[in-house]
């Protein structure tokens, strides 16, 4: 196998640590990779259908799960060694996969509300001369926005994490390291951020749920909501919160026109994703992640 | 009924004992920052625990009854006026219709709590009627209270109205402190004489110190350098973003610890060195900028004896 995308050899290599008598963190590994998430995701899914009495919040996130209990129900030496054994589980298991969806998600790229933003911003910039686009292409030896833009949708991300503000999904992208988009954070973090930014900072691509501080670069728009409260589109009919650790995003470009008719048909509340069922298998993706990303992204044409 | 609120005050938000389970999507659990404060003016009107209060920082709002109403004020030191005259901290209160209730300067402290009979009566949001301002989410019209708003009490309470309070269960608003800390998760990242630091200083809370953390002012404390891992930040400080522990304290740059309390992101990039214990948590909310906090050490064992030690504090109030 591949080791391309950071896999290593993962087994039995977690740190246990307290966070203060009713948060147990348990870090996968220090470094970022597939495979990291991958063991987090799996261990959180099954410490969630073992219902032990007394954890009250199952969060994973890229590469570290934090687990929080009450100690007054659940004893903290008992929720580690079922963690333990959850490991062992996980490392034990010959062929993992993950049965999840894969989301189109329509984004303006270059798009006029974050490109006023950056400019407002541009003190606090590595580069105060162009937009963050320009910098991220000229970081990554790209030839300019256009091509920093194609590569950013052109191959999937995996939802590596849920949090920071309510909704916002990290991304991870599902291509060999050296492949990968990396653009560092904004030197001091911006006091404002469009509703909706296609952010990056690291390797991670985020979606800002909601206005707010933020030091990620700033790429483009998405055209439809990722949180709402008020439960208004058929998305969010059961939760108000649209991503989920696991979820397969595919970013697609949007002209003016098409961001102005999806924003209407949000309005209107006949807004859908347009998403499939998908079983995500790590062993191929990591063997070979091109032609693996090519077979997985077809699922959006046949639906 | 309803409480017409005349003016808002600083940042007045209706607030329970906060929204879990929400905790992996980023949301945050919220409540009442000084939870035994909120749990004590509940008692004194005869509500139970879980009722919805107003938690007021700094200046107070002020606001009418429309109709006949029981209301207690506890937590940090301020003078309560109803109709202009000066009423008692820490004792129910029987309110005409009409009666207008304001608040004076806060002498200690940075939040009250107003607790009336019948608790709040906004809707439950996820399982909780706290405000999550950020979000939009839970309170009053997800956001802090403005004048104009008529805020609804609900019209069951099956309590008694209690006379008063024991005066030595009252919280206490000094003005140096000692936060209790379970060393972890990423404390081997700091040098010995960066953990040293960290223990053996007295800190000053900065005025950066609002529902989402506090920011403490003081030495620099020493990380360890080294080749940082794929993923994480350039910093000595960061790491792969990971989940945060409420209560945690980061260090961003070696510089001004910050604790993060009940309503900060669930997550980030900056290692987290210690987590203040769940006893603490009140007494580290009711810490006014300028507070001098030393943080002590304790064991996982120490901890969990605190924590039985608060909750045997609470099945005193409730009798």
């Amino acid at each position: 196998m591949s080791d391309t995308l950071g896999a290593g050899s993962l087994k039995g290599t977690a740190r246990y640590t307290w966070g203060g008598d009713e948060f147990l963190f348990v870090e996968i590994s220090e470094a970022m990779s597939l495979a990291a998430n991958f063991k987090s995701n799996s261990m959180a899914t099954r410490l969630g259908d073992r219902a032990l009495a007394g954890v009250t919040e199952i969060c994973p996130a890229n590469a570290s799960l934090l687990v929080r209990f009450d100690p007054d129900v659940l004893d903290a030496a008992e929720l580690e060694a079922t963690m333990r054994e959850i490991e062992v589980e996980v490392d034990n298991t010959a062929h993992p996969v993950l049965n999840t969806r894969l989301i189109e998600v329509p984004v303006w790229y270059d798009d006029p509300y974050t490109r006023e933003t950056g400019a407002r911003f541009r003190s606090g910039h590595q580069r105060p001369e162009g937009t963050d686009l320009d910098f991220a292409a000229e970081v990554n030896n790209l030839s300019g926005a256009a091509e920093f833009i194609r590569r950013h949708h052109s191959s999937p991300w995996l939802v590596s994490m849920v949090g920071f503000v309510a909704g916002l999904p990290f991304m991870f992208q599902m291509v060999p390291r050296e492949q990968q988009l990396e653009v560092p954070k904004y030197l001091s973090p911006r006091t404002d951020t469009p509703p909706l930014t296609v952010g990056h900072g690291g390797c991670f691509a985020c979606i800002y749920s909601v206005r707010g501080a933020g030091g990620y670069q700033m790429f483009g728009i998405a055209a439809a909501p990722i949180f709402d409260p008020a439960q208004s589109l058929a998305d969010f009919k059961d939760f108000m919160v649209f991503f989920k650790p696991g979820d397969i995003v595919k970013f697609r470009p949007v002209d003016e026109d098409e961001y102005k008719s999806i924003k209407d048909q949000v309005e209107a509340g006949t807004f859908v994703y347009k998403q499939v069922p998908v079983t995500f298998d790590l062993a191929e993706a990591l063997d070979d992640p091109e032609s693996y990303n090519t077979k997985l992204l077809e699922n959006l044409n046949d639906s | 009924m309803t409480l017409e609120i005349l003016e808002p005050g600083l940042s007045t938000t209706v607030q329970d004992r906060g929204r879990f389970g929400h905790y992996n999507v980023g949301i945050p659990q919220g409540g009442s920052m000084d939870q035994l404060s909120a749990e004590i003016v509940n008692a004194l009107v005869g509500n139970s625990a879980e009722e919805a209060v107003l938690e007021c920082t700094y200046l107070g709002p002020k606001f009418r009854t429309s109709a006949p109403a029981v209301v207690a004020v506890g937590g940090a030191p301020v003078e309560v006026k109803v109709n202009g005259a000066t009423v008692s901290q820490w004792e129910a209160i029987e309110l005409a219709a009409g009666d207008e209730v304001s608040f004076g300067f806060l002498q200690g402290g940075t939040r009250y709590y107003v607790a009336v009979r019948g608790g709040i009566d906004v809707p439950l949001v996820l399982g909780s009627r706290s405000t999550y301002a950020l979000g939009a989410l839970g309170g009053y019209k997800g956001r802090k209270l403005a004048a104009g708003d008529e805020v609804p009490v609900g019209d069951t309470a099956s309590g008694e109205v209690l006379a008063g309070i024991a005066p030595e269960l009252r919280p206490a608003f000094p003005g140096e402190t000692e936060i209790r800390v379970l060393l972890g998760l990423y404390d081997h990242r700091l040098t010995d004489s960066g953990l040293a630091t960290l223990l053996d200083s007295t800190w000053t809370l900065t005025p950066v110190a609002d529902r989402t953390g506090l920011r403490y002012s003081g030495p620099a404390v020493e990380w360890k350098a080294r080749e940082q891992p794929f993923g994480a930040g350039s910093d000595p400080s960061n790491i792969v973003d990971a989940g945060y522990a409420v209560g945690s304290i980061q260090i961003p740059g070696g510089k001004e610890p910050i604790v993060l309390h009940r309503d900060a992101v669930s997550g980030g990039g900056y290692a987290m060195v210690a987590t203040v214990i769940s006893a603490d948590m009140d007494q580290l909310a009711r810490s006014a900028p300028g507070t001098k906090t030393r943080f002590v050490a304790v064991t996982m064992e120490e901890a969990v004896a605190a924590r039985a030690e608060g909750k045997a504090l609470r099945r005193s109030i409730w009798g």
